[in-house]
């Protein structure tokens, strides 16, 4: 039945070819716009999904500034006191950096002497004693560092220190080799591999050159002048929000010389939710101007399917006069739709991928995956039957009568 | 004529209330939405020193010894951009480096902070027209001289000092008390152009290029002696052996702006540039002769594509928005004009012509369009309000200003007569016979 309805369809829409392209072009462009969006929100969801491999829930961080490198000894000493001080605190440590907060060291490695074999550019996590064990990250091979392990730092980094490094980048300098006990160049100094961690992200996943988020170095430190003024804290998930608040007012009193970072000296959570907020607003806006534009086409669809109708009047009259059921006009109106929507649908489709080529050189996206344009095609599609019912339902109330009265 | 086609375009808009809404509603969201990015994108890309940014320029040299010839690096090393400065060839040239200080101010009750200190040499002021409130900069004796002085922001003196003229009152930066020279009226160039670098690495996130201007401004003399320490490089080919003090360290962490009058300046400039290096690299400095650029301040900005990615995208988007909604009211407009056959036959038997006819319907296209602009511009002070209130670095000056308030009514008729040409067009060839028939 539906087979032989097409061709008087498409008779119909050739005398309305104006209108036709018209409504197709509105429909290619919201499939292109759509298709796209869809692949942008996709991306920010996955950004904001990034596992730090450590327990943020029950990890803050305080960050101390504005004192000399002399003072940076006894102040530690003092600041780590009055934070151990602090009830429901486990335990502190000295760290370089946490994830979502500001870059720590980074730099680029090289996997020989001679610096020949690059390996690409890192960030470099100082750890203080007991500052592994309270990140909470997964050892996968070799082992954690022991306490001699801990040497103070000398320029940026320890001289020649052991270090943890990433599943992802050991794999990536050794690949299918075994990378414990292999070295590292760095920063004029040489690192050895002794443990394989889970994951580890980069202090800001996503931000500045396009690399892996696991590329992260984990080395041992022994807090000093060159290394002070940043601690983890750790405590029960429950306790946090509280222990925080206690850290933040101890430090103050403990230090009054020294300028607490109030931005920075915050729970993991606190800050992974602060360094996704762009990406949050982006979100919803696409999400609004995806359902902007579905609800624009929608009512496109409506305006021209209810022009149609009225129009027809008389011919719908006849048809039902002739013997045509309901279910025949209201069925019309919807293939009518289906051929339109499907014609907007494939001219969107190349589109899309014009779209994606643009946005991939100006914006230095990735590729438009295929399975994005049926999402887009099924979206438009239902779109256009939920758009056409109200119209074609009317069309199909149209009695046999109409055919003989005047419009 | 055109009074009589108003007159029956609001009359035939009244008879259909519904359709004519859901097409000024149309435009409106389209222009309100186009609009909005527009607009930021406008105050993004603008040149932040008007009339006089191509007389601005950035020196670059590749002063790393093991360089593989890629582009130089985005700020000079301390011998270069001293030798440079020393050498006064252009017509006015400023060191900038960029620290973080802590500062007291004595006599008020506020505890100590950390401040962005921008330190940099006397032209820098007249060089970039920079506005004072109170006071004065600093001359080129206070330069030679280290002179303990200061220039604050107009944000900082409302801080520390309620907005009161603050000049002679000192600050303490670190351990050094500074006496304050100046106070700036607000200023706020976008983006921060004379900070902008490394935008190539940023990966489009360069939103971070539209900051507010430092609290303190220091000469770079004394605050290399005040600030000994806390000196960060942009990068470095071997690691510096005292941390935060760079002079002699093989980094790249100050930049040298110099401005120059005319092309024959440039020339001269890009000669001396080039001479430099060429001496640099006989006393074996400098092995690259050949990796010298001097870029101009909008070319910088360009190579630096400071406009945020994330803006372009949601303008590129919300043109695209706005053409389906065009193509809405396009179908929209040919259903209502089409719907009138019969009334158009009948003008055009009582002897309209097709010209008339089709400038009835592109009258009444453009009242729409007129109406919808009015409906945008709400929608575009409501986005502009929205985009206000998000934690973005150039939330704060964000406004419509009368430019952009024009273009919005320009694009939003334009927009809407493009949308009424192709309905119009069709309107007017209809055949007066075929209709009257059906009367």
């Amino acid at each position: 039945m539906g087979s032989l309805q097409i061709q008087p369809v498409l008779a119909a829409l050739r005398r309305h070819r104006i209108a036709t392209i018209v409504i197709a072009l509105e429909i290619a462009l919201a499939c292109a716009v759509l298709c796209n969006a869809c692949f942008l929100i996709a991306g920010r969801v996955q950004a904001m999904h990034v596992q730090s491999g450590v327990d943020e829930h029950a990890l803050g961080t305080i960050k101390i500034e504005g004192f000399e490198a002399s003072q940076a000894n006894d102040l530690n000493a003092r600041v780590m006191a009055a934070l151990h001080a602090v009830p429901g605190v486990q335990s502190v440590s000295s760290i370089g950096a946490v994830p979502f907060g500001e870059p720590g060291v980074i730099a680029g490695v090289t996997l020989d002497a001679a610096g020949q074999r690059f390996g690409g550019v890192v960030d470099f996590y100082l750890a203080g004693p007991g500052a592994t064990k309270a990140m909470g990250v997964r050892l996968v091979a070799g082992r954690l560092p022991a306490p001699d392990d801990f040497m103070p730092v000398t320029q940026i980094v320890p001289k020649e220190a052991p270090i943890l490094i990433t599943r992802v980048l050991a794999e990536h300098f050794w690949p299918g080799e075994n990378p414990l006990d292999k070295t590292l160049w760095s920063m004029d100094t040489h690192f050895r591999v002794i443990g394989i961690v889970d994951h580890l992200s980069i202090p800001q996943p996503g931000a500045g050159e396009e690399k892996d988020a696991d590329w992260s170095i984990l080395v041992p430190a022994m807090p000093g002048p060159q290394f002070a003024g940043k601690y983890l804290l750790r405590s029960s998930p429950e306790d946090l929000p509280r222990v925080m608040r206690d850290a933040r007012m101890a430090v103050l009193k403990t230090a009054p010389d020294a300028v607490l970072d109030l931005e920075q000296s915050r729970a993991i959570d606190e800050l992974r939710e602060t360094f996704f907020l762009s990406d949050r607003v982006m979100t919803r806006l696409l999400i609004a101007v995806i359902v902007a534009l579905l609800g624009t086409t929608a009512l496109g669809i409506v305006g021209l399917a209810s022009f149609w109708v009225a129009q027809r009047r008389r011919q719908i009259g006849v048809r039902r006069a002739l013997g045509a059921t309901r279910g025949d006009i209201l069925r019309y109106f919807q293939i009518e739709n289906f051929l339109i929507v499907t014609i907007g649908i494939v001219a969107g489709m190349i589109l899309a991928y014009a779209i994606n080529l643009m946005l991939m050189t100006i914006y230095e996206l990735p590729r438009l995956p295929a399975g994005y344009l049926p999402i887009g095609a099924v979206v438009l599609w239902v779109l256009g039957q939920l758009a056409v019912l109200a119209p074609a339902l009317r069309a199909a109330a149209v009695p046999p009568v109409a055919a003989i009265r005047s419009l | 004529m055109i009074r009589y086609y108003v007159e029956l375009a609001v009359h035939s808009l009244r008879r259909n209330k519904v359709l004519t809404a859901l097409m000024i509603l149309a435009i409106a969201v389209g222009i309100g939405a186009s609009m909005t990015t527009l607009t930021i994108m406008h105050l993004l890309s603008g040149d932040p020193l008007r009339g006089r940014s191509g007389q601005i320029f950035y020196p670059q040299l590749d002063a790393n010894p093991d360089s593989k010839g890629r582009q130089p690096y985005d700020m000079l090393d301390y011998q270069s951009a001293t030798d440079l400065w020393h050498a006064h060839r252009a017509d006015r040239q400023a060191l900038v480096v960029n620290s973080t200080i802590k500062l007291q101010a004595p006599g008020t009750r506020l505890p100590p902070l950390m401040q962005p200190m921008l330190s940099t040499t006397s032209d820098f002021f007249p060089m970039f027209a920079v506005p004072f409130r109170f006071g004065r900069s600093w001359s080129a004796e206070d330069d030679a001289a280290h002179a303990r002085v200061a220039v604050i922001s107009a944000e900082l003196n409302d801080r520390l000092f309620a907005g009161e003229n603050s000049v002679g009152r000192t600050v303490r930066l670190k351990n050094s008390d500074v006496r304050i020279l100046g106070v700036l009226a607000p200023w706020r160039p976008s983006p921060l152009f004379y900070d902008v670098r490394g935008g190539r690495f940023a990966s489009g996130d360069t939103s971070s290029f539209y900051g507010k201007p430092e609290g303190v401004i220091t000469p770079f003399s004394t605050a290399l002696e005040i600030n000994d320490g806390n000196f960060q490089p942009f990068t470095c080919w071997t690691v510096p052996s005292t941390p935060g003090h760079l002079q002699n360290a093989s980094c790249v962490w100050i930049a040298l702006w110099v401005q120059l009058g005319d092309a024959a300046k440039v020339a001269a400039y890009r000669h001396f540039l080039d001479g430099y290096v060429a001496q640099q690299h006989a006393l074996g400095r400098i092995t690259r002769t050949d990796n010298t650029r001097m870029r101009s301040l909008t070319e910088w900005l360009d190579f630096n594509g400071v406009v945020p990615s994330e803006v372009k995208l949601q303008t590129s988007l919300a043109f695209a928005f706005l053409a389906i909604c065009l193509c809405n009211v396009v179908g929209l407009l040919l259903a209502k004009f089409l719907r009138r056959g019969g009334e158009i036959g009948l003008r055009r038997a009582m002897g309209a012509t097709r010209r008339a006819v089709f400038m009835q319907c592109l009258v009444e296209a453009g009242v729409i369009g007129v109406l919808g602009g009015i409906g945008g511009l709400f929608l575009t002070v409501l986005g502009l309000w929205l985009v206000r209130r998000q934690p973005l670095p150039y939330a704060d000056f964000v406004h419509l200003d009368v430019s952009m308030f024009l273009v919005t009514f320009l694009i939003s008729v334009g927009a809407s007569l493009l949308a009424g040409l192709l309905p119009a067009a069709r309107a007017s060839l209809v055949e007066p016979a075929l209709q009257l028939k059906v009367l």
